[in-house]
């Protein structure tokens, strides 16, 4: 599934890297606690999150993710934009709550993926 | 065996924001060294564990990465508080880190048993109120 196509499923603002919204994830996981996206994720291209702090871009760059989607109307700070443009992962926000933006995009074709 | 690329570290053990920083740059020097993504990612994440362990848990410390031909040696230096009991540590789901970090997403107690699920070898050398050295190789095949 295209970037673009989960932003517009999630409703979301998108915040940084517009130019790698027509890139592709195949799978996405949905954490707070960056310790189990270390430890459970695999090949995952999208975190969904409710925490906001430069931890998440640092977790998703260890992974080789490619997108984060922060959920629950939390908005990213410019430290965390500055550090996802070095990484290149786009940032987007959702107003959607974890549960629903999930839902949502899991329904429209993107799964779980592999567990470490 | 040839001599190894060194990279060294110090990590600040006061800013939890900085944390990581050391293990982003390790991980694009390996890209730059053209090692498969494989190999990067273990190393990555096994070291981006450890520097984020040695801040919450040992003020920051030095970290040193070696690599050898035939496989990646990372050296995690501190001179924390040390590891009373390695066996409870090494359990997964066991963290003594303060709620502070757990609400920054850390401290699930998956440090330790995810630098050795990453990595072919891990030494844990500690001595309680001096300090510890933890040395973990990932093996390169090519």
């Amino acid at each position: 599934m295209k970037i673009r196509e989960i932003a517009a499923l999630a409703k979301a603002q998108v915040y940084c890297c517009e130019e790698f919204l027509d890139g592709e994830v195949h799978s996405a996981c949905g954490s707070d606690m960056m310790s189990d996206v270390l430890a459970f994720v695999k090949d995952q291209g999208l975190l969904i999150t409710g925490l906001v702090n430069p931890q998440v871009v640092r977790t998703a760059e260890m992974m080789d993710m490619r997108a984060i989607l922060f959920v629950r109307g939390k908005k990213p700070t410019p430290e965390i934009l500055a550090l996802a443009k070095q990484c290149e992962i786009v940032i987007m926000a959702s107003e959607l709550r974890m549960f629903e933006a999930c839902g949502t995009i899991y329904e429209s074709g993107l799964k779980g993926g592999v567990l470490q | 065996m040839s001599a190894p690329l060194v990279y060294r570290y110090d990590i600040d053990g006061e800013n939890f924001t900085s944390a990581g920083e050391a293990s982003v740059k390790v991980k694009k020097s390996l890209r730059q060294l053209g090692l498969s993504q494989d190999i990067i990612r273990r190393v990555s994440i096994a070291m981006y564990e450890g520097e984020i362990n040695m801040v919450i848990h040992a003020n920051g410390g030095c970290a040193t990465v070696s690599v050898y031909p035939e496989k990646i040696e990372i050296v995690l230096d501190d001179k924390g508080p040390g590891i009373p009991n390695i066996d409870l540590a090494m359990q997964e789901g066991f963290s003594t880190a303060p709620e502070r970090i757990r609400s920054l997403g850390f401290g699930a107690g998956m440090g330790l048993p995810n630098m050795k699920a990453n990595t072919d070898e891990m030494k844990i050398e500690t001595t309680v109120g001096v300090g510890t050295k933890i040395t973990m190789t990932v093996n390169v095949n090519r």
